[in-house]
């Protein structure tokens, strides 16, 4: 398999993100995109997904404040780059999509206008190059007519089309990684599957580091080579895709592996439905698993500093249980 | 498109009718007019003979008729004051309070566009606090009041500006600033506000992921979108400007079409003061349908 450690794209290491005196959306998050990988952050909604990608783009909103061992990108560390040379990154080498198609593009241009800029701005070409390149990549995301396209606005196009449009437009000057946010959640299923498959191909085709967010298992078991189990802003278990499936170790990813029905790996004896509870809101320096009260194994001592665990092959958890514990039937 | 328009056309009109009714009766509400036209000295038999020679013994739906029949053709009756037509009268004073309304809309516009999208893109800081206070400040200055603190100080005292007339286009200054100032309160918060909240949008965040310069996402991803609003508010105020000249014209005595206004009113020479109204409500709506005209074409999605 890929080890995404040898040369990674992407390596973030313990990355936190606070939002004042109270909130600490992101604590200590580690992780690495190996090129031609596709590494799936999965968990539910408000552990921390949407801040850690933005943090990595440092396009996280006022107020929120991030800090890193290091965020490195082919080895050079993000975090030391004034924002201009940032902005030179973005939409160039790295490039990223949203989870709101319908409101992801500006509705007062039209999409070859929008798709245009980037490579103007990037590749200092004319606007005529540009909207060759343009529908060139809508062609390749599958838009029918892509000439015609270009002169459309937003609001012509449904939600399916939109999204293909927001990838053509990340991928207009060939970037070596692609952050997708839940880039298919807004959509109905038909079209779920069809944007997978279109993200899947691409990314084997172009060789993209590929890091997709997701809070869906369903997507992780038919994308991810790798996977970083979130919660409450830490990456509670990560490791190859095959792996974790097979044989979960945290509790939580147990947990939300009993939510969804994938063939072989529901454990019968565990009851189908959400884990019960909500993800909770974490202040600095919090001590502890931020599991404990949802955790049906809660012991005293997961109130302590919790160890990271290693169950070999590049899989880790967070938990003081050990992964053989944890596999044991009935646990 | 087409459709929206023809709407907004047959809205005009009905407003356009409405407006001549009110003013109609308004004028014929204020007292005799056959007495008033005759003035103090006539005796019975002088306003029995004008009374019958406008037609003023007619019954008022009639009166009316006759006077709407005329004004859509462009005949706007003869002021009693001047004895010459009206539509010379408006003619001749047109391009006085154009020019001063236009001066005065582009002064609030290069005041107030920089000035909001500043305290937009520095939202909560001093400087927003500061640009928000001066529009708090300049909304509570009375105009007249403006007006005449001007007109000691920079025109009296520093002499940099004539206090009255347009001689020259330095006429057109003063009264164009204080104008202004009227419509800059409102034409700031909404650029502000407007800018705010397209700076938040999701198509903000698609842009700043693209690398784009802090200059391309304000001026050409938020502005645009921050315009409509604007634009709609800018073409209102530039009617507001147009009615406040009233004001501002009498106290520079500025030869305009509110100057005429407000003679014509304290004379109570009601074929001009009918017309003036007439013609401000035109003027009002072919604003408004302008503006929406231009957020069609700001806006995409109006153009269906
Ligand atoms: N703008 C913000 N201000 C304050 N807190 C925020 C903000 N954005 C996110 N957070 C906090 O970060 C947590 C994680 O948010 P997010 O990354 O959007 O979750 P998700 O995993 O659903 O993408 C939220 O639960 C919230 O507490
Ligand atoms: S550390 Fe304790 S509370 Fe947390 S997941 Fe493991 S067993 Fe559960
Ligand atoms: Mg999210």
């Amino acid at each position: 398999m890929t080890n995404s450690a040898a040369d990674p794209v992407l390596s973030v290491a313990d990355l936190r993100v606070t939002f004042g005196e109270r909130t600490e959306a992101v604590r200590g998050m580690s992780l690495s995109v190996a090129r031609g990988e596709t590494h799936c952050i999965v968990g539910e909604s408000g552990c921390g997904k949407s801040v850690t990608s933005l943090a990595v783009m440092n396009l996280l909103p006022r107020g929120a404040a991030r800090s890193a061992g290091h965020i490195r990108f082919h080895g050079r560390d993000l975090m030391g780059l004034s924002e201009r040379e940032m902005a030179r990154l973005r939409g160039d080498k790295i490039a990223m999509i949203f989870q709101e198609p319908m409101t992801s593009l500006n509705p007062a241009y039209t999409i070859g206008s929008q798709m245009a800029e980037v490579f103007e701005r990037h590749r200092r070409a004319g606007r005529r190059a540009a909207m060759d390149r343009a529908a060139e990549l809508l062609a390749r995301v599958g838009v029918t007519a892509p000439g015609m396209r270009l002169g459309q606005y937003p609001h012509q196009l449904s939600g399916g089309l939109r999204q293909r449009v927001m990838i053509a437009m990340a991928l207009m000057c060939d970037p070596e990684l692609l952050i997708a946010d839940e880039p298919t959640t807004a959509l109905d299923v038909t079209v779920q599957a069809q944007i997978l498959r279109l993200l899947q191909k691409l990314q084997q085709e172009l060789g993209l580091a590929l890091l997709l967010i997701t809070h869906d298992l369903g997507v992780v078991a038919r994308m991810a080579q790798r996977v970083s189990v979130m919660y409450a802003g830490q990456v509670v278990e990560s490791g190859p895709a095959a792996a974790v499936f097979a044989a979960p170790t945290h509790p939580y990813t147990r947990g939300l592996l009993a939510c969804i029905p994938v063939p072989g790996t529901v454990r019968r004896d565990e009851p189908l439905g959400s884990i019960p509870g909500m993800v909770p809101r974490i202040a600095p320096g919090f001590i502890g698993c931020g599991f404990r009260d949802r955790c049906g194994s809660a012991m005293p001592e997961c109130a302590g500093a919790v160890p990271l665990r290693d169950a070999g092959g590049g899989h880790t958890h967070l938990c003081r249980l050990l992964p053989d514990a944890t596999r044991a039937p009935g646990a | 498109m087409r459709l929206f328009l023809f709407r907004r056309l047959l809205l005009a009109i009905l407003v356009c009718l409405t407006v001549l009714v009110i003013s109609f009766t308004l004028t014929r509400l204020s007292g005799d007019l056959a007495a008033s036209i005759a003035g103090p000295n006539a005796t019975a038999s002088d306003i029995a003979i004008i009374t019958r020679n406008y037609g003023l013994d007619r019954p008022l739906p009639v009166q009316f008729f006759d006077w709407a029949g005329h004004a859509a053709t462009g005949d706007l009756g003869r002021s009693f004051l001047y004895h010459s037509p009206v539509r010379e009268l408006i003619g001749a004073r047109l391009p006085v309070t154009l020019t001063l309304g236009l001066t005065g809309l582009a002064i609030a516009l290069a005041v107030s566009l920089p000035l909001g999208i500043l305290a937009a893109a520095r939202e909560g800081t001093a400087i927003d606090r500061a640009i928000m206070l001066v529009a708090l400040v300049g909304q509570a200055m009375p105009s007249f009041w403006l007006g005449l603190v001007m007109i000691i100080g920079l025109g009296l005292d520093l002499q940099w500006f004539p206090i009255s007339g347009v001689d020259t286009w330095q006429g057109y200054i003063m009264p164009g600033i204080v104008l202004a100032f009227s419509a800059i309160p409102a034409l700031m918060r909404l650029t502000r506000s407007g800018m705010i909240e397209a700076l938040a949008a999701d198509y903000i965040r698609t842009a700043r992921a693209k690398g784009l310069s802090r200059t391309k996402i304000v001026f050409k991803h938020a502005l645009r979108n921050a315009a409509m609003p604007v634009v709609s508010i800018a073409a209102v105020q530039l009617g507001f400007i147009l009615g406040g000249s009233v004001v501002i014209e009498a106290v520079f005595a500025l030869p305009g079409i509110g100057y005429l206004a407000w003679e014509s009113i304290t004379k109570n020479d009601f074929p001009v003061v009918q017309a003036v109204v007439l013609f401000l409500a035109v003027i009002y709506i072919a604003l408004t349908l302008l503006a929406d005209m231009m957020n069609a074409l700001l806006d995409p999605r109006l153009r269906g």
